[in-house]
């Protein structure tokens, strides 16, 4: 029945009748080519640390590209072009893209290239290929994105830096051991890289901490919040919800088939944790905040008519998206209040036309106050040169799979996992409209409008 | 010293005056609610923009105490101040001020000393939740709560200023803040007077926890930050009442040694040996209170409590008699003062501002400008000036983000609205433009030709110039209502005073507008009448040219020096001379010699035109009266400026050269010619002459400026001098008219 049903749906005269039966209108506009994700997937998200350890970032993404071959049967030579994010750069691999699309097994004829923009880095790796189709210089776009936090760059100091750099250029035994004397051990300490803004130099969870506060979000909001993320984590994850998921056998590991980060725990549990950031009074603590998370994710990317005539069948249209950005010490994590209306109004939307809703959430505390950003006209008055509030997504339609909190949060792999997700719900819960927001460091943000692809 | 930080305030008209029976019924500046066994009290004084400790004030907060103190039900109390930026920014100071005798002030010292030791000895556990400027009698007032939590906004500051206005910290902080933060930090804090920062004071161990400032919420960021210091101080006082939070905090190994070591009674009398010399040393024993405070830390230590706020109060009662007090007292009045516009908004506001001359005062006036976020173009005529100039800005800035006062991202953005050029591009979107060039008279004519040929029609046209009449500069314009004079001083990024000049012509929205700019760019104003040498440096002008005198009569540069620094004034005339530049120096006295002859001789013109011609043109040069060394600290004496001097050579006539004689010498030609200025109507009020002459020039502020230095001097004992001085060198020391009326007349005095 499946399959009579998926060739009756690849005939196009029969796939507009169907589409006709939706109780709202599609977002297709004239003359706009129809851009389509065909599939999505993703390695498991583990904790850094775990058994991701001694891997490096392209071999995570390479394992997501060769899942995304598997999954779709895409012919290596049909990708025009390969878009992949990410954050913390690996300076061996800062064109991970490549290095891991060669691996993968495309063609060496398909060109790659890195794009960075904090959390939000694969949404920009998406858009950029839904750029790429729409302008009509591609027809199939893989796009994606890598997180290894198990391994970070940390470099000497600068002035070992600089010592290290003049000893390649010394030309005599005593310049070099002039040098070699001028060394301090000061110089010896090592510089980490920070999750902290460059421009204020606050860590995210102190910002997120601040931001809770200004919104008035209690710690048993916060930790009430990430319990539900957890617990619908494990209902999903227990429920073979997450088919976005490939096993992945890590070289000299195991397989790996499950993210490792869920933890549903109870409140008694949660409530005994000490503030991580402010001290000794914060909210934010290490289980109410999205774990350093080691993952990859890939999606295909095509124009309609390509997708059909190679015989897929594609799982949901890419609509309208927007980017916003406002300031990064105050309204860091503000993003998904922006963008929302914005890309509401940009799509002739309302909140109430949306079915599904998958936001990132960075810290329990950072989607409550969002939330109560969008229930206020006050906010949206006084901050956002609005007439009205948006309104806050529904419960039940809200991250009812899990979110970066319990599932993980690869940095730069969690935008293709939330697009992919609204896909999935759209599919399992017969909604119409779905849409993504998300918040990233710079104090940007992103949100974008999926419909579904009629069944 | 701004309004903020005098640790006193001056209240607002229209208090109402109740008497403490109807306060029960109707309290204004106190209030309070409990919540969770937690009483909250809420300061808030209606009538004032901040809150100070009046009379009215402590009668509300007596009653409120007591009642909490009464309420059985209540276990912890949290002090904190209803105003976003302020906490309590200290005492009334009318109050002090209406005092008449010492007597009034040290029991109104001791009225404090009362309520604050009550606090102290609370049964229930107080804390002081900190946002905004707790100074002076706010900062006693907290470090008497056990215990304290502070916002890290920027407008959080703690501090004792009452050293500035020649007072001291009366109702208990010389006694509590030695034992808080240790003889050497409380020492630091009382004698400078300067502002803590909340990191440092929690370092410190002045408060005990720190909250952040909030951003954007469901409220605006002050209420919203409040509201929740105020939660955050509710939890702190329920663990002090639970004793779930302590507040001795552990002490490290340091902090052990210093203890030890401040315990052994030889180190103790050493640290006041050396802060007393210290003191000495930088006062010249000018100003009495850093010494009281010495003597109040050091009799609370060594003779006890009892003993230590005896002579606190007595000593904050013989502090406010002073005649520095009030001049200091006046000082900050006047400064209040000309920190407003009193020629009302005008029609537009400057949003592109443009500078002619990258030199140091046009880069300087640039940087003050874009610090505040005004867009400006630097324009020089060479590419090495405006490299130069560009590179001044930028390294007031940085200097900015090594002390923390500015973040690194902060020092780039307002770096970017300055625009470097050659060319007079983008003048015609300029809305003021200050020329800073060469001070010549036929240059300063063609660049007002050439800027009024592409500016727009409401186009300010200011000139930073220290001697030339600004009427003569307007003379080569075509719209001489819009031409003003903006004399700033060097270093304008350091320097407060702006000295604006009007001409007959210059129009009053012209006059508002440039009031404006210099407010915005944080100066203290004075607005005075055009002349030659206006105001300032009309009197700097003779005062010089006696110092040259002195120095002629064979007064070495160090001993004028000081002979003028032991008068009060912070920079010695010999020193001054160097930092203001001998050439400009010797510019002014021809000019100003010229125009008001031979009341402006003294000192030979030729001297320092010798010095120029020799080299000698002070810092800027490395040579003046001085040698500047790259290094060496101690300044050695320029022999080449010897020998000029004494091929110059006077002999001095001993009735009249006596130390005191010259420093007189000095001082009374600077008074008359600014009680003449005043006379001739370049000056409009007292008010800005001793402002312009202490905040511009450096008169010794213990004196509180000329014309305060007259009154309390006595007008006719400084006649007196300068007749005996008339007779040995002539007219140069004729007193004018009005000093003369005031001489005659006792009653008749320039302050009230």
């Amino acid at each position: 029945y499946y399959t009579t049903l998926t060739s009756l749906c690849d005939n196009s005269t029969f796939r507009w009748t169907i589409k006709h039966s939706f109780s709202k209108k599609t977002l297709a506009k004239p003359g706009v080519k129809n851009i389509v994700l065909v599939d999505g997937v993703r390695t498991p998200f583990l904790q850094s640390g775990t058994t991701y350890a001694d891997l490096m970032p392209h071999d995570l993404a390479r394992a997501a590209l060769q899942g995304l071959l598997n999954r779709t049967g895409l012919p290596k030579d049909a990708v025009d072009y390969i878009v992949y994010g990410t954050v913390i750069q690996e300076v061996k691999t800062s064109n991970v893209a490549r290095e891991a699309a060669l691996g993968a097994g495309f063609s060496d004829k398909t060109p790659a290239h890195t794009v960075t923009m904090a959390c939000i880095s694969s949404n920009q790796a998406m858009t950029t290929a839904v750029g790429l189709i729409a302008a009509g210089q591609c027809d199939a776009v893989v796009a994606g994105g890598v997180e290894f936090m198990s391994d970070v760059p940390i470099r000497h100091s600068r002035k070992m830096r600089k010592t290290m750099l003049s000893l390649n250029k010394a030309k005599t035994l005593g310049a070099r051991l002039s040098l070699l004397g001028s060394i301090r051990l000061a110089h010896l300490s090592p510089e980490l890289p920070a999750v902290a803004e460059f421009s204020t130099a606050e860590t995210m969870g102190h910002s997120a901490d601040r931001l809770a506060a200004a919104f008035g979000v209690s710690r048993l909001e916060q930790d009430e919040f990430a319990l539900r993320s957890h617990t619908l984590a494990k209902k999903a994850q227990d429920g073979g919800m997450l088919s976005d998921v490939i096993s992945f056998k890590v070289p000299g590991r195991d397989i790996v088939s499950k993210d490792n980060g869920i933890r549903p725990a109870t409140m008694e549990q949660l409530a005994k944790l000490k503030p991580a950031f402010i001290k000794p009074h914060g909210t934010v603590t290490a289980a109410n905040s999205s774990f350093l998370t080691d993952g990859a994710s890939a999606v295909l990317i095509m124009s309609e008519e390509k997708a059909l005539a190679m015989g897929y069948k594609p799982k949901a249209y890419l609509r309208d998206f927007v980017y916003v950005s406002q300031d990064p010490k105050d309204q860091l994590l503000l993003g998904p209040t922006y963008a929302t209306p914005k890309v509401l109004e940009k799509s002739g939307l309302t909140l109430n036309d949306i079915d599904v809703f998958e936001f990132h959430e960075a810290f329990a505390g950072q989607i409550m106050a969002n939330l109560k950003a969008m229930e206020s006209d006050w906010f949206a008055q006084t901050y956002m040169g609005r007439k009205t509030k948006v309104g806050a997504p529904p419960m039940e339609k809200f991250n009812t799979w899990g979110g970066s909190l319990s599932l993980g949060h690869p940095f730069a792999a969690t935008g293709c996992r939330l697009v992919t997700t609204v896909a999935h719900r759209l599919q399992k819960e017969g909604g119409q409209y779905g849409l993504v927001a998300a918040c990233a460091a710079g104090g940007q943000g992103h949100a974008m409008v999926i419909e579904a692809y009629p069944q | 010293m701004s309004p903020m930080t005098t640790g006193f305030w001056v209240k607002g008209h229209g208090q109402r005056s109740l008497s403490v029976s109807s306060a029960v019924l109707a309290r204004t500046h106190v209030s309070y609610e409990v919540k969770d066994n937690v009483a909250v009290v809420r300061i808030n004084d209606p009538t004032s923009k901040v809150n100070t400790l009046s009379r009215h004030m402590q009668a509300e907060m007596v009653e409120v105490m007591n009642e909490i103190w009464g309420n059985a039900a209540v276990k912890s109390a949290v002090l904190i101040s209803r105003k976003p930026g302020c906490f309590i920014a200290g005492a009334d100071i009318n109050m002090i001020q209406a005092c008449k005798t010492a007597e009034e002030v040290t029991s109104l010292s001791q009225e404090g000393q009362k309520i604050f030791d009550q606090v102290e000895k609370s049964p229930i556990p107080i804390v002081a939740a900190i946002n905004g400027s707790c100074l002076g009698g706010g900062l006693e007032f907290a470090i008497a709560c056990q215990y304290r939590i502070a916002t890290k906004s920027k407008k959080t500051i703690l501090g004792t200023p009452e050293v500035m206005l020649g007072l001291l910290p009366g109702a208990g902080g010389t006694q509590r803040l030695p034992k808080m933060v240790g003889l050497p930090a409380a020492f630091d804090m009382m004698l400078t007077g300067k502002n803590i920062r909340p990191d440092k004071a929690k370092k410190m161990g002045l408060v005990h926890q720190l909250v952040d400032p909030l951003g954007p919420g469901l409220k605006s960021p002050e209420e919203r930050t409040i509201e929740y210091l105020e939660e955050v101080a509710v939890d702190f006082a329920k663990g002090l009442a639970g004793r779930k939070v302590t507040v001795e905090k552990k002490k490290g190994l340091v902090q052990k040694i210093q203890d030890f070591v401040m315990g052994l009674p030889p180190v103790r009398k050493q640290i006041y040996k050396t802060v007393h010399s210290k003191v000495m040393k930088q006062s010249k024993g000018l100003y009495p209170a850093p010494l009281k405070i010495i003597e109040c830390i050091q009799t609370g230590i060594e003779k006890g409590n009892a003993a230590g706020y005896l002579t606190e109060s007595q000593n904050f009662g013989k502090l406010a008699m002073t005649s520095e007090s009030r001049a200091l007292i006046g000082l900050y009045h006047g400064q209040v003062t000309c920190k407003k516009n009193h020629f009302g908004k005008p029609e537009r506001d400057v949003k592109k501002l443009a500078v002619l001359g990258a030199g140091l005062m046009g880069a300087g006036i640039a940087q003050v400008t874009i610090d505040k976020g005004v867009a400006t173009i630097l324009k020089d005529t060479t590419e090495e000036g405006l490299a130069r100039g560009h590179q001044q800005v930028y390294k007031g800035l940085n200097d900015k983000t090594k002390k923390k006062s500015l973040t690194t991202f902060e020092r780039d953005g307002i770096m970017s609205l300055l625009s470097g050029q050659l060319d007079y591009r983008d003048f015609e979107n300029a809305d003021m433009v200050i020329e800073a060039v060469f001070e010549d008279l036929s240059i300063k004519h063609k660049v007002v030709k050439e800027v009024e040929a592409v500016i727009p029609p409401h186009c300010i046209f200011a000139t930073n110039t220290s001697a030339l009449p600004i009427k003569d500069i307007a003379a080569a314009s075509k719209r001489p209502e819009k031409v003003i004079g903006m004399h700033y001083f060097s270093p304008v990024d350091k320097m407060q005073l702006l000295e604006i000049i009007t001409t007959n012509k210059t129009s009053k929205d012209t006059t508002a507008s440039a009031v404006a700019v210099g407010l915005k760019q944080g100066k203290v104003i004075i607005v005075v009448g055009d002349g030659p040498g206006f105001y300032t440096t009309r009197c700097l002008a003779p005062m010089l040219a006696e110092a040259v005198r002195a120095l002629q009569e064979g007064v070495g540069p160090k001993k004028l020096d000081s002979l003028t620094t032991g008068f009060g004034f912070p920079v010695g005339a010999a020193t001054l001379a160097d930092e203001v530049g001998i050439d400009v120096a010797a510019h002014v006295a021809e000019d100003l010699g010229k125009a008001f002859g031979t009341r402006f001789g003294g000192g030979n013109v030729e001297v320092l035109k010798m010095m120029v011609q020799k080299g000698f043109k002070g810092r800027k040069s490395g040579k003046g009266c001085y040698v500047y060394g790259a290094k060496s600290k101690e300044k050695k004496v320029n022999s080449g400026a010897e020998d000029i001097l004494k091929s110059f050579k006077l002999t001095a006539p001993p009735a009249v050269s006596a130390d005191e004689d010259i420093q007189y010498r000095l001082v009374s030609r600077f008074v008359n010619e600014a009680v003449l200025c005043l006379q001739e109507g370049i000056l409009p009020d007292p008010v800005q002459g001793d402002i312009g002459a202490v905040f511009g020039l450096g008169f010794p502020p213990c004196l509180g400026g000329p014309f305060r230095f007259v009154d309390s001097h006595g007008a006719d004992k400084l006649v007196q001098k300068m007749k005996r001085f008339e007779e040995a060198y002539g007219n140069q020391f004729t007193p004018c008219q009005l000093l003369l009326d005031h001489a005659k007349d006792s009653s008749k005095r320039f302050h009230k």
